[in-house]
């Protein structure tokens, strides 16, 4: 079985993180670059399934900057067989439709029985790209699984809805996205490190993928405006002498809060 | 403009598993009504959509597209998927509004990618100016705001839970029938749902006017039922921070922050929290910020409107009683 785990470089949210006022786009170099630890969640799953079938074939994808490259590795060096990276200077300012159909022509090209997703990323939590993939790939999506299981033929899972909690399953080929009720992702080891060095890496662009960035008969979702708001600033603070909790409620009343 | 009919604008509205229109509903239709002629699209099983599309002419819908199916039930995303798009062929929308839930993510990414629309997410809000629909966005944990646009055809949108507080008045039911041709793309099947059954009386943590939320500090999933005393004192929902999800105190659903639910109360009180940028981005958009913590450099006083450093256990029980006080 051959599962595509795609994987995102997201600014830390442990750190400050920031846009780029006159372009809108992020500003990579003000915030520590990391794998999108719901990402590295999803390579889990695979790497889980792959530990248990011996012929099972992991390959982690991104769309990203040639500057990325290193992020991606950590994937191979968790464990995953390949690593395909799609990097073009045209698709720095691409919206998800073309984020789809570009990473929806590498899968394709690169051939999958499952791909397998985070729910949502940290930084721009759209959650749609998922669905998006298992139209374009004309195949059936399972999104935000609670819990997976894989069979030659099949994923099927628990996936928590507004109000309820759902079983679905589905034929393979399919996407899946999975959430952060998934275990942790393993450590790359130092002997994985090593081992990632001789791992596949390809790189490949849009050309290479049939895919024209600029294609403007397309619809494309665009950026018109960003303003960035002003901090939030502290109020007052008090140390608690006995009386704290009075205070909390005088400021509740003073402010019709309550 | 006023010459011509306002533009259509579909709105999706989901149902929940018992048959009622989704709490979203109504902001959705709201935020249509804002921009142009909100048509809403209802898909139920047989004989079930009339009651769903009243509901949606209560809230405002000036037309209500009624598709019934049984594979809504079986199949999941691309029966409602077909339906929007037999929707959108029909009315030629200038935008088409989804809930930005689980469901309704599938849903606007799947018909996105089958129409070739462009499509905006997570919006907090939608307006318009001369060249056609915008959707407004709150980005990196409410930071920017950020405003898009298609470039031309109709925009998708999937609007955040919670976040349009606009209501439009209610309208006559006007009911179509929907013919919808199946598409015939691949599924996944819905094998079963089991619906929560919510034990609590306290309001939905998404879309709260006041949230108290526990951290850390609060020691054990014992003593965090302060926090739930405190809440059940303000009217409030319960929120946690991620260490407090982590070590089990409570469940993942009430986890505020980046990778958990973004609030943006009128009131959120944080206990025993430390105030984390991954906590700060999913409620920093508060109106007001009440915070409690024995560390006197936690983060969290950064933003919060009015702190107390100390012990929780010593403060909220004392607050808890003045608002009893009070009540009397």
């Amino acid at each position: 079985m051959k599962i595509i785990v795609l994987v995102k470089e997201v600014p830390d949210t442990y750190g400050e993180r920031k846009l780029d006022l006159e372009t809108g786009l992020a500003d990579r170099a003000a915030s520590e670059p990391v794998l999108d630890e719901i990402g590295e969640r999803a390579l889990e799953v695979a790497l889980a399934h792959a530990d248990a079938h011996a012929d099972t074939e992991v390959v982690v994808m991104s769309m990203a900057p040639e500057s990325a490259a290193t992020t991606i590795r950590k994937g191979l060096a968790m464990g995953a067989g390949s690593a395909v990276h799609i990097a073009d200077p045209g698709l720095a300012a691409a919206d998800l439709g073309l984020t789809a159909r570009t990473l929806a022509a590498a899968i394709r090209r690169t051939g999958f029985d499952l791909v397998i997703t985070g729910n949502l990323s940290t930084d721009g939590s759209g959650g749609v790209i998922p669905a998006m993939l298992a139209e374009l790939l004309e195949v059936p999506n399972a999104t935000a699984l609670t819990s997976v299981e894989i069979t030659d033929g099949s994923v099927s899972g628990t996936r928590d809805v507004d109000g309820g909690t759902m079983r679905v399953s589905a034929p393979l080929p399919a996407v899946v996205s999975i959430t952060e009720a998934l275990p942790d992702a393993r450590f790359p080891n130092f002997k994985g490190i090593m081992a990632a060095k001789k791992k596949p890496f390809e790189t490949v662009s849009a050309a290479d993928l049939g895919i024209e960035p600029e294609d403007l008969s397309a619809a494309w979702s665009i950026m018109t405006a960003i303003a960035e708001k002003p901090p939030r600033t502290a109020g007052t603070k008090i140390t608690d002498e006995g009386d704290g909790g009075t205070r909390i409620a005088e400021f509740l009343i003073e402010n019709r809060l309550v | 403009m006023t010459d011509h009919p306002a533009a259509p604008i579909l709105v999706l509205l989901e149902a929940t598993p018992d048959g009622e229109l989704a709490t979203s509903a109504a902001g959705l239709v709201a935020a249509a009504s804002g921009i142009g002629a909100p048509v809403a699209l209802v898909v139920a099983a047989p004989g079930r959509a009339q009651s769903l599309a009243e509901q949606a002419a209560a809230l405002g819908a000036e037309r209500v597209l009624a598709a019934e199916t049984t594979s809504a039930q079986s199949e999941l995303t691309v029966p409602h998927v077909d339906a929007l798009a037999a929707a959108a062929k029909l009315i030629a929308p200038e935008a088409v509004l989804v809930s930005n839930s689980i469901d309704g993510r599938d849903i606007a990414g799947r018909f996105a990618a089958r129409t070739g629309a462009p499509i905006a997410v997570d919006a907090v809000g939608v307006s318009r100016d001369d060249e056609g629909v915008l959707a407004h966005h709150s980005v990196h944990g409410g930071a920017y705001n950020v405003v898009s646009a298609a470039t031309f055809g109709p925009l998708v949108v999937t609007v955040r839970q919670g976040a349009i507080d606009a209501r439009a008045e209610a309208r006559p039911v006007a009911t179509e029938s929907l013919e919808v041709p199946a598409s015939g793309a691949a599924s996944a099947t819905i094998e079963s749902v089991e619906p929560v059954t919510e034990t609590s009386s306290r309001p939905e943590l998404r879309g709260a006017k006041r949230v108290v939320s526990g951290g850390r500090g609060l020691g054990s999933a014992e003593k965090f039922a302060l926090v739930e005393e405190l809440a059940d004192a303000l009217g409030a929902a319960v929120g946690a921070s991620r260490a407090a999800v982590d070590a089990g105190y409570i469940q993942a659903n009430h986890q505020v922050g980046q990778t958990g639910v973004s609030v943006s109360p009128q009131l959120y009180v944080a206990l025993g929290i430390s105030g984390a940028i991954q906590h700060k981005a999913g409620m920093q958009t508060a109106k007001n910020i009440v915070a409690v913590n024995k560390d006197p450099d936690a983060p969290i006083f950064e933003v919060a409107d009015f702190g107390v450093v100390g012990d929780v256990f010593a403060v909220v029980p004392q607050l808890i009683s003045a608002l009893a006080e009070r009540k009397r």
